[in-house]
Order: C-alpha cells, then sequence, then structure tokens
C-alpha cells in the first residue's frame, strides 16, 4: 500500500459524553485497507462507544471522521452503511424464525412482479454469493434460529458485508465461540484482509488477538493511548497501557480473618458453560473480591448461589451446614443477601417508595392481625435504616426512581440490612453512581465486613477491587482461574488472570518477575 | 389550577417547601399526585357527564333512572373491583364475566336443586369463584401461561360448564326466599325512605372499600403493586411470588362470585349464557380509573368512578334515545380518549 493513500478511516478528537459522565475524551484511531486492528481496554475505557459513532449508533459531540480521506458527517446508522461502514454487535440481532438469507436482506428484499411479490429466489442467490465470498458452506434457507451460535455470528457477517462493507467493525466477536469455531471466524476474517477490507477486533482475549490482529490501540478512561504493530509488542506492555493507573500504596490495613468461621462454602458449583466447577468460600468479616472481565460468569455465580437461577451440581454450605437453595427465598432464608448490577430491574420497585422497598425483604414481620401493614412499625424500621446509612430523601413515602444512583443503592443495601443478612453478594456496587457516592458505598461495605458480615464483592473495575477486597477471586469465561492475597493482588496480575483462556496452552508470564518489585 | 405543577416539581427535586402552608401543601401534594390526576380527571368527567345528560333530559334524574343507573353499576362495578386487583398486579383475567355466571349458576344449583340454606347458597358461589380464581393464578405463576391465554381459555371453559350445569336452561330462584333481596331490596331506603340506593350498590361501596383496605393496608395489597411494578425485584428479595399471584388471582374469583351473587339476585335467575362481555366493560371501568394496565399503578376510587362513568354513559344515552349502535361507538371512543389522556399525562412526567 502506498504511503500518499490515505487511510480507510480516520477519526481525532473524539469527545462523546452520556448524561454527563465522559465516555470518550478526543479519542482518535485510524484504519487501513486491509488490516485487522484490534481495540482493547479494560471495561468503560470507551472502545464500544468509539466504534458506534464510527458506526453512526452514537452522535459525537466533537471530532472529526474522515473514510478515504473524505470528511465525513456521520449521523445515523443508514449514512454509516452508505459508507460502507458495519458493525457486527456482541449481541446478536437476528430474527430466529426467519432464514439466513431472509435475515441478511431484511428491510431489503427483492422484489418482483411489479414490486409486490417478494423474489425469494433472488435472495437466496445474492446470500449463497455472499457465503461464497466468505468461503463458508451454509444453506441461506436455513432457519436462522437452529444455527449455531457461531454460524449465526457468519450470518451477521455476512449480512455487514452485503452492504459492500469497506470497514467491518466485530465486537466482541469470540465471547461465545469454541476454539474450533473461532479458527472458521478467523479465517473468514483473513479472507476479507486479502480482499482489502479493514476490520476493527474489539476483544479482551490476547491470545487470539496477536495471531489475528496486525496492529493493536490501547485505550483508557476514553483516550487513546497508543497504536502500535501486534506484532513484537509485548503482552505486559498492552495490560500495563491498558491498566494505566500507578498502582495505588498499598498501605491499606489488611484484616485477618483467617481464623474466623466460614460463613458460606461453595463446592463444584456448575451452570451450563456459564459457570464450570467454581469453588469457594467466605469468613465472617472478610470481603472477598471477584474480579474479572464482563461475562466472566461471576454474576452467574451470585445469581446462582442465591437461587435466582437453577444449577446443575454443586453444594452450598452456610455456616458449615449443608443449605438446599432453590429459590432467591430460600437464601434470605439463610441469611444470604444479593444486591443486583442493574438495581433498577432486579433491586427495586422503582415506582414504590423508600419504606416499601427498605421493608420488601421482611415485610410479614411488620403485621398486624395477620394481614394488616403495621405502617407505624414499618416507618419506624425504615426510618432507622435511611439515618444509619445516611440515605438521603425527602420523606419515607418518596418513590425510589427519584432518588440518585447513590442513595437508590443504600436503599438496597438497606433492605438486606433490615432481614439481618449475614452474607452479602454486591455486584457491580458503584456501578452508575457518582464519584463522591461511590466513596460513600465503600465506606458502608468496609463498615459492613467489620460488623462480621461476610462480603461478597463482584466488581469489573479493578481499583475498587483492590480498595476493598481482603481476597481476590478471578474468574475467565466460567472458571475460577486465580485466587490472589490482598497483598499479592496487582492490576497487571488479575488481568493476566481473567483473560487466561482455558484452551490456550501458552501460560501466562509468571507472576513471579512482577511480585517483587510491587512489594 | 396550573400553579399547582411547580410546587410537584419541588417535591421531584427533593427539595421539601416548608415555607408553604402546611394543609395547602397537604392538599395540593395529594391531588396532584400523578395517580390522584387522573382520578380528579374521571371524577371530573363523570360530574360533566352528570350536568349534561341532567340538561339534555328532563327524566335523566328521576329517582327511577338514578336508581336503575345504580343498580346497573353495582354488577360491572364489583366486576371492575376484581379486575383492578388482577391489573395492578401486572396480570389481566378476560374470565371476570363468564366466571360470574358459573357462580350465579352455582349458587343456583345449591340454592334451588339442593335446597341448601341461603348462606350456603352465598358461600358456594364466593367459593367457586376462588377457586376458579385459584386455577387462572395456577395457570399464569405455575405453568407460566400468558394470563391473557390462560384467562382467555377459562373465559370459556366457564361459559362451557355453566351451559352444561345448567342445562343451558335459566335457573329461577322463585323457591328461595330472600335471594331476590340480596340485590333489589333497599336497607338504606328502609332506615331512610328518601334514600331508596337498592341494596346491589350498598353491596359494591362496601366490597370497594374493603378491597380498598386490602390494597393499600395489607400484605397482599402491598404485594399485589409490587408485582405490578416489578415482578423480578420482588423475587430476588425473597418473596413467593407464585404464591402471591395465584392469591391475587383467587381474590379477584372470590369477587367475582359476590358480582354473580348481584346479578343472579336482581334477575331472580341464574342466566346461563350470560356474562361474555362483561370482562371488557370491567377493564374499561378499570382502565378509564386511572389503572396502568401494565400493573404497579391504579385506585380503587378510580375504577368505581370508572364504573360509573360507564353505566351513566349508557343510560343517558339511552335515555336520549341514541340508537344502541351508536351508544357502543361512543363508549367506544370515550375508552380510547381516557387511555390516551394517560399517555398523555405519563408522557408529561416524564
Amino acid at each position: 500500500m502506498s504511503a500518499a493513500m490515505p487511510p480507510l478511516v480516520s477519526m481525532r478528537g473524539l469527545s462523546k459524553s452520556f448524561a454527563g459522565v465522559r465516555a470518550l475524551d478526543a479519542a482518535s484511531f485510524e484504519l487501513r485497507a486491509g488490516e485487522v486492528h484490534a481495540l482493547m481496554g479494560e471495561n468503560g475505557a470507551g472502545k464500544s462507544t468509539l466504534m458506534k459513532v464510527l458506526a453512526g449508533i452514537h452522535a459525537r459531540d466533537a471530532g472529526a471522521i474522515e473514510v478515504a480521506g473524505q470528511a465525513v458527517g456521520i449521523d445515523s446508522p443508514r449514512a454509516a452503511l452508505a459508507l460502507g461502514i458495519s458493525i457486527v454487535h456482541q449481541e446478536l440481532n437476528l430474527m430466529s424464525h426467519l432464514s439466513a438469507a431472509q435475515n441478511i436482506f431484511i428491510g431489503r428484499e427483492p422484489r418482483r412482479g411489479l414490486g409486490l411479490f417478494l423474489d425469494e429466489a433472488r435472495l437466496e442467490a445474492q446470500a449463497a454469493r455472499i457465503f461464497e465470498r466468505m468461503n463458508l458452506r451454509l444453506d441461506p434457507r436455513a432457519r436462522v434460529g437452529d444455527l449455531t451460535v457461531a454460524r449465526q455470528q457468519m450470518v451477521e457477517i455476512a449480512k455487514a458485508l452485503s452492504f459492500d462493507a469497506r470497514v467491518l467493525i466485530m465486537d466482541e466477536p469470540t465471547a461465545a465461540l469454541s476454539n474450533q469455531e473461532v479458527e472458521d471466524l478467523f479465517r473468514v476474517i483473513r479472507q476479507l484482509r486479502e480482499e482489502g477490507v479493514g476490520v476493527v477486533f474489539i476483544s479482551h482475549k490476547m491470545d487470539e488477538l496477536q495471531r489475528i490482529a496486525d496492529r493493536v490501540t490501547v485505550m483508557r478512561d476514553g483516550r487513546t493511548i497508543a497504536t502500535l504493530p501486534m506484532a513484537g509488542t509485548a503482552m505486559e506492555t498492552i495490560i500495563r497501557m491498558m491498566v494505566g493507573r500507578e498502582i495505588e500504596a498499598a498501605t491499606r490495613a489488611v484484616p485477618d480473618t483467617s481464623a474466623r468461621p466460614v460463613a458460606l462454602e461453595v463446592s463444584h458449583l456448575c451452570r451450563g458453560t456459564a459457570v464450570m466447577d467454581v469453588s469457594f468460600h467466605v469468613r465472617q468479616g472478610e470481603i472477598l473480591g471477584f474480579a474479572g472481565l464482563m461475562g466472566a460468569g461471576r454474576t452467574e455465580v451470585a445469581r446462582a448461589v442465591f437461587g435466582a437461577d437453577p444449577v446443575d451440581a454443586g453444594e452450598i454450605r452456610v455456616h458449615g451446614r449443608p443449605a438446599r437453595i432453590r429459590a432467591p427465598r430460600d437464601a434470605v432464608a439463610h441469611g444470604i443477601g444479593y444486591l443486583s448490577e442493574d438495581r433498577k430491574q432486579y433491586g427495586l420497585a422503582t415506582a414504590m417508595d423508600v419504606q416499601t422497598n427498605i421493608a420488601m425483604t421482611a415485610l410479614p414481620r411488620f403485621l398486624r392481625l395477620g394481614a394488616f401493614l403495621d405502617g407505624a412499625a414499618l416507618a419506624e424500621a425504615a426510618g432507622r435504616h435511611v439515618r444509619q446509612l445516611g440515605i438521603r430523601t425527602p420523606s419515607l413515602a418518596q418513590p425510589v426512581k427519584l432518588l440518585s444512583g447513590g442513595n437508590q443503592q443504600k436503599v438496597v443495601i438497606a433492605k438486606w440490612l433490615l432481614r439481618d443478612c449475614d452474607v452479602l453478594f454486591f455486584d457491580e456496587p458503584t456501578r452508575g453512581i457518582d464519584v463522591g457516592a461511590k466513596a460513600e458505598i465503600h465506606a458502608l461495605i468496609d463498615a459492613l465486613a467489620a460488623e462480621g458480615k461476610a462480603i461478597v464483592m463482584i466488581s469489573s473495575e479493578l481499583p475498587e477491587i483492590l480498595r476493598l477486597s481482603h481476597r481476590v477471586l478471578v474468574m475467565c469465561e466460567g472458571r475460577v482461574t486465580g485466587e490472589l492475597a490482598a497483598h499479592e493482588a496487582t492490576q497487571e496480575r488479575i488481568m493476566q488472570l481473567a483473560t487466561r483462556r482455558r484452551a490456550s496452552a501458552a501460560p501466562p508470564t509468571t507472576p513471579a518477575s512482577a511480585d517483587p518489585a510491587l512489594q | 389550577m396550573t400553579q399547582a405543577n411547580p410546587s410537584e416539581h419541588a417535591r421531584m427535586s427533593s427539595v421539601p417547601t416548608p415555607s408553604r402552608p402546611a394543609a395547602l401543601a397537604f392538599v395540593k401534594a395529594r391531588l396532584w399526585r400523578p395517580a390522584a390526576r387522573q382520578k380528579l380527571l374521571a371524577f371530573a368527567s363523570l360530574i360533566a357527564l352528570l350536568v349534561f345528560f341532567s340538561f339534555a333530559s328532563p327524566s335523566f334524574l328521576a329517582v327511577d333512572n338514578i336508581v336503575s343507573i345504580l343498580q346497573a353499576t353495582a354488577v360491572n362495578g364489583v366486576l371492575a373491583v376484581a379486575s383492578t386487583f388482577i391489573i395492578v398486579s401486572g396480570g389481566i383475567d378476560l374470565s371476570v364475566g363468564t366466571l360470574m355466571t358459573f357462580c350465579a349458576v352455582m349458587a343456583g344449583v345449591a340454592l334451588t336443586e339442593l335446597h341448601l340454606p341461603l348462606p350456603v347458597g352465598i358461600a358456594v358461589a364466593i367459593g367457586a369463584g376462588v377457586l376458579s380464581g385459584f386455577v387462572s393464578g395456577s395457570l399464569v405463576a405455575r405453568l407460566k401461561i400468558p394470563p391473557f391465554i390462560a384467562t382467555l381459555g377459562m373465559m370459556m371453559a366457564l361459559k362451557g360448564l355453566s351451559l352444561v350445569i345448567s342445562g343451558t336452561k335459566p335457573i329461577y330462584f322463585n323457591d328461595t326466599p330472600g335471594f331476590s333481596a340480596i340485590s333489589q331490596d333497599s336497607l338504606i331506603g328502609d332506615l331512610v325512605p328518601a334514600l331508596p340506593i337498592p341494596n346491589a350498590v350498598l353491596i359494591l361501596f362496601l366490597v370497594a372499600i374493603a378491597a380498598a383496605v386490602a390494597l393499600n393496608r395489607t400484605l397482599l395489597g402491598r404485594y399485589t403493586f409490587a408485582l405490578g411494578s416489578n415482578e423480578e425485584a420482588i423475587r430476588l428479595s425473597g418473596v413467593n411470588v407464585d404464591f402471591w399471584k395465584v392469591v391475587v388471582y383467587a381474590t379477584g374469583g372470590g369477587i367475582c362470585g359476590i358480582a354473580g351473587l348481584l346479578i343472579a339476585s336482581r334477575l331472580n335467575s341464574a342466566q346461563p349464557a350470560l356474562g361474555q362481555g362483561y370482562e371488557l366493560d370491567a377493564i374499561a371501568a378499570v382502565v378509564i380509573g386511572g389503572t396502568s394496565l401494565s400493573g404497579g399503578a391504579g385506585t380503587l376510587l378510580g375504577t368505581i368512578i370508572g364504573a360509573f362513568i360507564m353505566s351513566v354513559l349508557t343510560n343517558g344515552l339511552r335515555i336520549m334515545s341514541v340508537a344502541q349502535e351508536w351508544q357502543t361507538v361512543v363508549t367506544g371512543v370515550i375508552i380510547i380518549l381516557a387511555v390516551y389522556a394517560d399517555i398523555l399525562r405519563r408522557k408529561a412526567r416524564t
């Protein structure tokens, strides 16, 4: 490729905020024709947002985009498609009852007979031509619902190509694929690269990226940190750039809980491919951090222990005694509480008032004459927790949806405290919460542990894990890939464990070399 | 009245306004809550209808006609109360009309064929309603059949059962002294001769008050609202949602049993072919009264006002000699307008 030729895509000074939160901060990105370009960064680094701006899904606040040297204003997915920019989302957007061909050309069906009838034959022929180009054996008439996830993904890619895509963006395309299926995907990607398509590949899986990508761009906190050739760049370098922040001084005193009684013990928990043979325990007064990338199976473990989802196998012991948990109410009866990552959907009845939400776990305790709710007792108990946790609300009758995110989270905490739960699962406890309230929630979690509660904290934010955990468990693809004591835990080591795929033979660099330097 | 809006916003931004006189603030807070506003709108519509019809037709305000409106409201009103429970919980019950008939037929069997005493007959009717509600609730909660389909099936099954049990013939209560008094006598009229309000209406109000207490003051009511607002969050709070769903449908069923007694008493017979169509009138009354079809919000006062709007409308149009066909058209338009007003209100809030 000649040096004079402008890059296929050039993005400069891209900024984008959502409701005051800065997702992109003058980020830049460049894609050449005929390259596979890896886009890497921690959760929330801005990778997906940047690509959604390019695909016209989000409108940019500031910045310039050029496609093949021409300045363009991409204001809709339609405009992006017209420029030959297609995106394959992490979640597949296919209609499972329609055939592969019908899915590919949905909204653009060829017609015949004065445009009144669908031309199924031409539809299938066109789809078959795209599959041929991808060197893929797939029946255009196959019902998408009958295909494997990998083949469905191929249909999505075919759909993207059907728009004459010059730029193909793939957001974590291998998340749900087996190793063989990943090979098939890579073959198709290489084929496209040969044809001069620019492929953006968002992924966390280092080993895969090293095999497929030509260049890598690392993002952090909405900014572009660097763009490097993939060959010759060490994994550690990339991880360090992704993590970036200076490691906080490990001056924090971690209480020694090793002699405290075990509050919850989970052995060999299995649930399909989401949770595979997971065992762990947490002691009274201990904060066990659950680290890992999104989709590593941490939420699934919590939901399974809590009885929210059925399990295939596994044993749960609460305070040493076997517990049979088949529904959330069994878990609650054993004193286990679960604070979901999605408060509004799973934690609160947002249209209802503060008092009712706080008491929701224990309403039957507030009955008079067997059926009537004792309003005064309810108000007293809810009010006590509102004061104790410092929930800022004008009254107990305030609908929860009118509270801030931090205060909503405190309402969820109050609800489990009211029920006297002594094992608490916090799933992303500070997601969507502003910085000030975040510190308050952290202090609260610390205080709860000091009171003797056993706490399992799932978080995708490494600083949060490092700041609060007494012990860290790392998961990847449904398995526990490592356990670190507080003094051993560093962002680099957690990231290494969090990206360790079971099938990849190459072991990650041994932590021994990094360890002494950090002590 | 628009100046009340800023106070609403002040409340929403969670800044209390202690400077206002407490009583005024209370009235405004109460009456201008979104749920209350729809009720107010419905109530104003009811008054407007009453005023309009009394000018349009001199016979509208005649005592006989008023009593007839009240009688007509009683049955639909009680069914609407039953529907309110189920709709607030996030469900729907299409079987309330034919269930009412089924309960009436069961009362007929108990009283005229088995010659059981009147209180037993009443208990049989209500018991049949609870049982049917239990079945509907179990279909929805345990078998996870969507409420629309489960209760559509129940609607048909109950209609068929009523015809089978009665041998497709009406069951007359001529041999049961006192049965027609349930609906047609007037206890209030006995005490205050100037107010010949039929017992059916008295029962409607007693049922509505009891239901309002249940919905607002009891565990059942709190869970009913909670189910409608966020069922999954409630399940994850450790509440046995399947059990409470069944209880909600069974409660609705029991109230349908009361409606069955009212209509059988008014007609002095159980008419097995009757019933279909009542469920839609009941749902219309609930919706006009401001209860959200998506669940989690609603009041029984609104439902009662909604039921009265429906019957005043029907009665008034009939008195004005509007053709039956057009009455139906007007009712349909009113329902659409009521729901659209509700949508506008929701949009304004967000």
